[in-house]
């Protein structure tokens, strides 16, 4: 990210910012914010039967004849060269069809990385893969194995030996923080930031806390491991995988073995969830490159251990956030200043100081982040980055911040709620935090809260309530299309290459596509989850819900075109424009009367056509240059803390949404509670343990690395405003992320309402408690 | 995993037969097919011994004898146990997970092997109990599980199980059976702690197995007594500490008190220090609190794990003091 960036997009939202409004898209508001018959509605997902029967094929079960099954072989060391591998053992034993090292695997270009600039693209890190005897992580694979059954590539995988010519390695971050390096921009935001004079704010503020914050390392762990099953068919790749980023997978996995985009074939109906953590990693590649070697199909499924070993989580972050205000809790200034860890090999960025820019009304900013590179496995996006890490920190503050003053958490947020972009000026599209903390309050009982920590007990368990703000930016992705296909018994289809991690893709798209086109729900079929299907961008950073809709709208508007087209002349609809009709019950009508109405079976039948297909895609999303577009929350936590033993007890969560309007009340609270539990264990539990003296990973499992257990989570309740956002499809913003985002804070803010014990450094494990 | 072959013992006989030429008992696997996949062990032959005859049954002198064979669950589930000796159904239901119960006998509950998670990786680092003279990685590494008691400079590993906590507080006993015929061990004497052969966990002699564990009749101190575990999450995660109590009062003395620790020691630690000195003394916290730092004199914190001392006193004052309420 380069200077020369930070020019474009600022001279690209110059220009943005005096464009008539009614240019932008979304503009005219769309119409289906109001006029809903299905979206709103509770609908379980159209998944759901086939998935609770096991009838949905995830990746690691797709049928294959002749299939070989791959282990990895990890290194040991973080940093250094492989002096001598012996794999004459391992290629002996029973079963094993192909061991494959530096010194045999086919040739593979780097992949090309993800980015904002190459839809297609999907790598995580830039390093060569298995291309020289090279080691640049502990957990590199160094060899796969394939056998006819998955215990005889496990164990042969142990014959393999590796000796290694170790070299210095890079893997703690106090030593890292000294060579630190400061990026110029983080993600497409300017990383430096000082404005409206902070040191002369800090220095006359009434009111000045400053602290620093912790976060760990932290894995994702879906309950799906990531899992592929690869064949080449002449002479062309096809995967079935589980992946978040269909076409960028394919697209990376043809610029690695090949010259043609088109020779590679992606599936990826279901997803065991993702979090950010199902895109394109090592073993895909390998994978590949193996089965081409064997020429055999071959399934790479994962351990946990692997998992760790190779799929990036969250960076470990260490972040200083210091606050001034006024006698009356006005903020008068907003440091935010942090290290995290991204090795220079890895593509992702964690925008943690980016959350602070957009909440709070401050009269002065003083930002900048810092990144450690160190000998280990790149980071990924997990669950709501930047904001994740990034909340913990800034609310956090805020609750000391209203603790030095005297003054109520609820109601310092209430008098530095942004009202437009501190920073830039735009406009928000649509802000309600304040309406959602005032929801959350009355769900939770805030009135119920002591200001004095520390007071209230029952028994040794000493209670306490936190609230915090959470945030994610909105954005649309350009570039994904859908296809629309009305069939001759006026069924509409549509289709494309999008992704259904569990969130309820294609469930709440039919609603829209039901919604959109006059059709009753049984008439619409979504088909995701394939390459072959219109081109969609990846399923991240909440974008696919509005990047569909915005996809289906422009789909559905070509659909009318085209249909008036066919009518004729014989149709009732003759002599009206494209602009003066609309779907209704089946068919088109007369915008002014409804009467002149055909079906889409008879224009088809007159037509002589078994079908009619359009494409639409999401165009640019020039609003988000425009506006200040971010969903926000606020977060309730009531939770009990032993005396005795420290450990912590959350007995409830409340999550009030300001999110736009909900499309599917089923699938969103789903969406949201899950994000809410994943940031109860980020609170709580959650903690990639490394070995800094190695760069190892240690907690390789489930029983090493915490989730929450069922027992561990509470009541949750969660709340939307429902306030349309009238610059988006459907004046829906997206919910994906931003569940996790403040969850955190509330907790620790609730475990200092209840101790009066700060605790600044995440995992709030019992040992910083007592 | 090493290639290997599975039979099911048709009785005890037949298991001692054939671990005689090679194999390896296999309880419920809830522990050793873990460590096989991870290569952590080799086996070539298993003969499981799981299925065989396992029930729970009085003794003559009042006790409860309880086949090795028995699974977790049904102790826990069992009315005499949940009547005679609640701590150990309770200490049961702390363990694991509801499905892991399900599986996991008595027997192969006593003979899990540490989650110390250097011991799991094979080959990234070192372990003198996986693999002994190589050294310890957990020593300066990540020990925030691990001892404060009765470890060495060799090995730092804890032992597991709840249920030993709770039998080493009951005084159980466990039979064996062996080639050379059997015999019995007090609980607390069956393992041992690492010194310098840290590979060596339990005084069980190669070819012997566990038959059976016998509870002594209950006492006062076993009936009035409480498992508290203390974790990470509240499910699912083996103790950073745990506490096995019991308390007998008598005209505001105690008359015996019964204390266990887990998760403190590579076996489970029966603090007879600490019991002696509340023999007679009135049960207050203070009294509590003084008893358990005599157990404590001999503790070594870890860089990690040094909050495991006041967490210990903590909770053995809390469990007592409850205790002691319930006489009051």
């Amino acid at each position: 990210m380069t200077k020369l960036q930070n020019a474009i997009v600022g001279g690209v939202r110059a220009v943005i910012g005096h464009v008539p409004e009614s240019w932008l898209p979304g503009g005219t508001p769309d119409p289906l914010i109001d006029k809903r018959v299905t979206l709103g509605e509770q609908q379980s997902r159209v998944d759901g039967p086939d998935k609770v029967r096991g009838a949905a094929r995830f990746a690691a079960e797709v049928a294959m004849e002749n299939l070989l099954y791959a282990a990895f072989v990890h290194s040991t060391i973080a940093r250094g060269r492989i002096a001598d591998i012996d794999v004459s053992a391992a290629a002996a034993a029973s079963g094993v069809a192909l061991v494959m090292t530096y010194r045999n695997a086919p040739k593979m270009s780097v992949p090309p990385p993800i980015g904002m600039t190459n839809l297609k693209a999907a790598g995580n890190h830039t390093l060569p893969i298995m291309q020289d005897p090279e080691i640049r992580w502990n957990g590199q694979v160094v060899a796969v194995v394939l056998a006819e059954t998955r215990e005889q590539a496990d164990h042969a995988a142990t014959l393999v030996r590796v000796r290694y010519d170790a070299a210095p390695a890079r893997t703690r971050f106090e030593e890292g923080k000294a060579s630190a390096y400061t990026p110029e921009s983080i993600l497409v935001e300017r990383n430096r930031i000082e404005k409206g004079g902070p040191s002369r704010k800090f220095a006359e503020a009434a009111f000045k806390i400053d602290a620093v914050y912790t976060t760990p390392w932290e894995n994702h762990n879906p309950i799906e491991p990531h899992a592929a099953t690869i064949v080449w068919r002449d002479g062309k790749l096809i995967v079935h995988d589980a992946t978040q980023m269909i076409h960028g997978t394919a697209g990376s996995l043809a610029k690695i073995f090949g010259p043609n985009a088109g020779d590679v074939e992606v599936s990826s109906p279901y997803v065991g969830g993702g979090f950010g953590a199902k895109g394109l990693w090592d073993h895909q590649i390998l994978g590949a490159a193996a089965a081409k070697l064997a020429d055999r199909p071959v399934r790479v499924a994962l351990s946990r251990a692997s998992m760790h070993r190779l799929i990036g989580g969250r960076m470990q972050t260490e972040q200083r956030v210091a606050l001034a205000a006024n006698a009356d809790g006005k903020l008068n200034g907003l440091l935010h200043h942090g290290f995290g860890v991204r090795p220079l090999h890895s593509i992702c960025d964690e925008g943690f100081t980016l959350t602070g820019r957009s909440l709070y009304a401050s009269e002065s900013f003083d930002i900048v982040q810092h990144y450690v590179d160190l000998d280990l496995l790149a980071n990924s996006f997990m669950r709501g980055p930047g904001e994740t890490p990034g909340t913990f920190a800034i609310e956090c503050a805020m609750d000391e911040l209203a603790h030095a003053i005297g003054m109520d958490p609820l109601e310092l947020r209430r008098r530095n709620v942004a009202t437009r972009d501190p920073l830039s000026g735009a406009p928000h599209s649509q802000s309600a935090m304040m309406e959602a903390y005032d929801l959350g309050a009355t769900r939770i009982g805030w009135d119920r809260r002591l200001a004095e920590p520390g007071v209230r007990r029952e028994g040794e368990w000493l209670i306490g309530m936190g609230c915090a703000s959470g945030t994610f930016p909105f954005m649309r992705m350009p570039g994904t299309s859908v296809r629309i296909t009305i069939d001759a018994s006026g069924h509409a289809h549509v289709s494309s290459a999008a992704h259904e991690m569990g969130m309820g893709t294609a469930t709440v798209q039919r609603q829209h596509a039901a919604d959109r086109l006059g059709l009753p729900l049984d008439r619409v079929t979504v088909t995701i989850g394939d390459s072959s299907l219109p081109f969609a961008s990846f399923a991240g950073g909440s974008s696919q819900t509005a990047s569909l809709a915005a996809a289906i709208s422009s789909a559905s508007a070509k659909l009318v075109a085209e249909l008036m087209r066919i009518a004729g002349n014989d149709t009732p609809l003759a002599g009206l424009k494209p602009s003066e009709v609309e779907f209704s019950d089946g068919g088109v009508c007369s915008v002014g009367d409804h009467a002149r109405q055909e079906s889409f079976a008879s224009i088809l039948r007159r037509a002589n056509r078994s079908d009619l297909s359009v494409v639409g895609e999401s165009g640019a999303p020039l609003e988000i240059m425009k506006y200040s577009m971010h969903s926000t929350s606020a977060n309730f936590c009531e939770l009990r803390v032993s005396e005795v033993t420290g450990e912590i007890r959350v007995d409830r969560l409340v999550g009030a949404f300001d999110c736009g309007r909900i499309l599917n009340a089923k699938t969103a609270s789903s969406q949201f509670k899950g994000g809410m539990i994943m940031g109860l264990g980020m609170a709580l539990t959650e903690e990639t343990l490394l070995d800094e003296r190695t760069g190892r990973i240690l907690s390789t499992s489930l029983a090493d690395y915490h989730v929450p257990v069922h027992l561990d989570v509470p009541d949750i309740e969660v709340l939307w405003t429902d306030i349309p956002d009238p610059r988006t499809p459907l004046g829906a913003r997206g919910i994906g992320e931003i569940g996790t985002t403040g969850v955190a804070a509330a907790i620790a803010n609730a475990v200092f309402n209840a101790t009066g014990k700060r605790v600044r450094d995440l995992p709030l494990t019992l040992d910083k408690l007592v | 995993m090493t290639p290997l072959t599975y039979v099911r013992a048709a009785g005890r006989a037949d298991a001692l037969a054939r671990v005689e030429s090679g194999a390896r008992f296999l309880g419920g696997g809830t522990n050793l097919v873990d460590l096989l996949r991870q290569n952590v062990e080799q086996a070539s032959d298993l003969v499981d011994v799981s299925l065989l005859e396992g029930i729970i049954r009085e003794t003559d002198g009042g006790g409860l004898l309880i086949d090795a064979s028995v699974r977790n669950a049904a102790v826990a589930a069992h009315p005499l146990v949940r009547r005679r000796y609640p701590v150990l159904a309770r200490a049961l239901l702390a363990g694991a997970s509801a499905q892991i119960r399900n599986m996991a006998t008595v027997g192969g509950n006593i003979l899990q092997r540490t989650r110390c998670m250097y011991f799991y990786d094979v080959e990234g680092a070192r372990c003198n109990k996986r693999q002994p003279g190589t050294g310890c990685d957990a020593l300066d590494g990540f020990n925030r599980y691990h001892a404060i008691l009765g470890a060495s400079d060799q090995c730092v590993a804890t032992h597991p199980s709840d249920m030993c906590v709770a039998l080493a507080m009951l005084d159980a006993v466990i039979h064996l059976s062996g080639p050379e015929g059997e015999r019995s061990v007090p609980l607390t004497n069956f393992h041992v702690l690492p010194d310098a052969a840290p590979h060596v966990e339990t005084v069980l002699k190669s070819g012997e197995l566990i038959a059976a564990v016998e509870l002594p009749p209950p006492s006062g101190a076993v009936t009035n007594a409480e498992y508290r575990k203390v974790r990470d999450r509240s499910s699912y995660a083996f103790a950073l500490i745990s506490v096995a109590g019991g308390l007998a009062l008598a005209d505001g003395r105690v008359t015996q008190a019964r204390i266990a620790l887990g998760g403190v020691a590579a076996k489970p630690w029966r603090a007879t220090r600490a019991e002696a000195a509340l023999v007679g003394v009135a049960p207050t916290p203070e009294a509590f609190l003084a008893a358990i730092r005599k157990e404590l004199v001999g503790a070594r914190p870890l860089s990690g794990n040094d909050f495991k001392i006041s967490l210990v006193e903590r909770t053995v004052v809390a469990v007592l003091t409850a205790l002691s309420g319930a006489h009051a």
